[in-house]
């Protein structure tokens, strides 16, 4: 369970994270919604330690994220950000092994290379893997950092824009693969998205933010309509249901 | 692509030795297999190998590895391409150092001398460091563009102050390297930046992550600060060794590590010996041509490696310039 209490997060006095406090319970796919800048991502980062409260505490299972080790703390959490730029020519084999170290410490394992084959395949990445990172395109590289994200095998995955610089088909395929990590192995997904249908289609649960703070959570039926749209956005949409599923028009 | 390096490391290692054997061969002085077998002047010419060539060739060889992979390391760790020990301000610093202690306290041993530099390079390198952190970086390039910036103001404080207290010539002689005055007892202090070389290859999986940034290292578990500062370390002292004992050898530490890169990729456990083995070689070819090319007179390391480094580094640089950074 990701325990977050009373967040606040203050740069020169503009308070970006204001007092937010969220439980989520472990297992499934959670995504976190809300215009630019109300605080997603910088909430993301602090609950993965990359970023510093200015006040409150976050617990990952009972462990402080801010006293943890940062080892201990690999092995339970980890976490993509957004625009991972990268000056090292690593192959994606290369960076995917990576994902490992929190477990094998550079030296792998055959349970190692069984999880870094799966992450390759699993994202489609086996035609790439002796390619140098700076060869590949946007979307691919994209897959790579997720495939060693995957690979570290973590109870939480904390990912920030994942769908970043995928097309249509890959942008499905993640979410499938998303979904199917969450049922399949247990894994509890936390995932800043724009588009809201994904979020919609795929997610257990929505968290909404606005101006620093949560304004709704709670299952896609819940949030996917037209008043909390209106609430986090400031659009106009429709919701339409087809087969089970919430989908916002919100283009006109 | 995945044999190749087992294929020709070996090959490689095989190469840099023929290069060192003919480097104890190459001098005024003559050794050859005749003379140290041969009659009476046998004890001379082992005494003149022993003595001088022996030393040297270690020397170019301990030296080439260390200042390579300190420019690899100092690649990794501020995560540009760009920078080495001498666009850093890694080595003006150190130089600062070495010229203190002969007018502080000229009778300090080598190895005090070298551990006043270290600690001046380190102090040099954080200021380069802070500040990096305070300007807007719209280009890879102006990262060194700042490191020579401020090598230029260390090395203009230490030269006024050399010049005033008549050290002009020592502080010349850091700044250039140059192995001719290399000699049994003279070149010792070069084992300990070869055991530095073997921390980091000990440690080349932490800087390998450390050069994908921050957030990537905290996510895998690592102590970025903690990796930084052993690499600063290992940078600094690496480079006052080399400068206590031959001087600086510009260009070493960029030309090698990004001609690994292209070829094998930045992954430091792989590349790293490779770095060091051709950091090595490329000293050692330096020296060999110096000593050949105005025989029985010599060109000193530190020139020899301006010309050559400067025109591969100009190809370097106009070659990445498509995707710089």
């Amino acid at each position: 369970m990701i325990d977050v209490k009373n967040i606040t997060k203050r740069y020169n006095g503009t308070v970006v994270v204001d007092g937010v406090s969220l439980s989520l319970p472990a297992g499934g796919v959670i995504s976190l919604i809300g215009a630019n800048g109300a605080g997603k991502s910088t909430l993301l980062s602090i609950i993965s330690r990359l970023l510093p409260m200015s006040s409150g505490t976050v617990e990952i299972d009972g462990l402080d994220v801010t006293t943890t080790p940062g080892e201990v703390l690999a092995r339970r959490l980890s976490i993509l950000r957004q625009d991972n730029q990268i000056m090292s020519r690593l192959t994606v084999e290369d960076l995917v092994a990576f994902g490992r170290y929190p477990h094998s410490k550079g030296r792998l394992t055959e349970d190692d290379r069984g999880h870094i084959r799966n992450a390759l395949r699993y994202l489609d990445l086996e035609p790439l893997a002796g390619r140098f990172l700076d060869e590949l395109s946007g979307g691919q590289r994209q897959r790579a950092f997720i495939a060693m994200v995957l690979c570290q095998d973590t109870e939480y995955i904390l990912l920030d824009e994942p769908l970043n610089n995928l097309d249509v088909k890959h942008a499905v395929a993640m979410m499938k693969l998303f979904r199917r990590t969450a049922d399949a192995f247990g894994k509890t997904v936390v995932l800043v998205l724009h588009d809201i249908n994904f979020a919609s289609c795929y997610s257990d649960r929505i968290v909404a933010m606005r101006d620093g703070r949560v304004v709704h959570q709670g299952p896609p039926e819940v949030i996917i309509t037209p008043e909390v749209i209106r609430d986090v956005y400031g659009v106009e949409a429709q919701v339409m249901e087809n087969a089970g599923q919430r989908i916002a028009l919100y283009y006109q | 692509m995945k044999t190749l390096p087992i294929a020709t490391l070996p090959l490689a290692t095989v190469g840099i030795g023929l290069l060192a054997v003919w480097s104890l061969f190459v001098g005024v002085s003559d050794v050859s297999l005749a003379t140290l077998f041969g009659g009476g002047a046998a004890d001379q010419a082992t005494q003149v190998l022993l003595v001088s060539r022996l030393p040297r060739t270690l020397a170019l060889i301990l030296a080439g590895a260390a200042m390579a992979v300190s420019g690899l390391l100092l690649q990794m760790l501020v995560r540009n391409r760009f920078v080495e020990p001498s666009t850093a301000g890694t080595a003006e610093s150190a130089i600062f150092g070495m010229m203190m202690v002969s007018l502080l306290a000229p009778e300090m041993p080598v190895f005090g001398r070298m551990a006043v530099a270290s600690l001046c390079a380190l102090a040099g390198t954080g200021l380069f460091l802070a500040i990096l952190r305070q300007v807007p970086l719209r280009s890879p390039l102006v990262v060194p563009l700042v490191g020579i910036m401020l090598g230029g103001v260390i090395t203009a404080m230490t030269e006024f102050i050399a010049y005033r207290q008549d050290l002009i010539q020592s502080v010349r002689g850091w700044e250039t390297g140059d192995f001719s005055a290399i000699l049994l007892g003279r070149y010792e202090l070069l084992w300990l930046s070869a055991a530095l070389t073997g921390v980091a290859y000990l440690a080349a999986d932490r800087f390998t992550v450390a050069g994908m940034g921050r957030d990537v290292a905290t996510n895998l578990g690592i102590d970025h600060r903690k990796v930084m500062a052993l690499g600063l370390v290992i940078v600094s002292m690496t480079t006052a060794a080399v400068i206590a004992t031959c001087g600086m050898i510009p260009f070493l530490g960029l030309i090698v590590p990004n001609v690994v890169s292209l070829v094998r990729g930045d992954n430091m456990r792989g590349s790293l010996p490779w770095v060091a083995l051709m950091g090595a070689g490329l000293v050692l070819a330096c020296d060999i041509a110096g000593r050949l090319v105005i025989h029985p007179y010599e060109i000193p390391i530190g020139t020899m490696m301006g010309v050559i480094g400067s025109a591969l580094f100009l190809y370097l640089l106009l070659r990445r310039n498509g995707h710089a950074g």
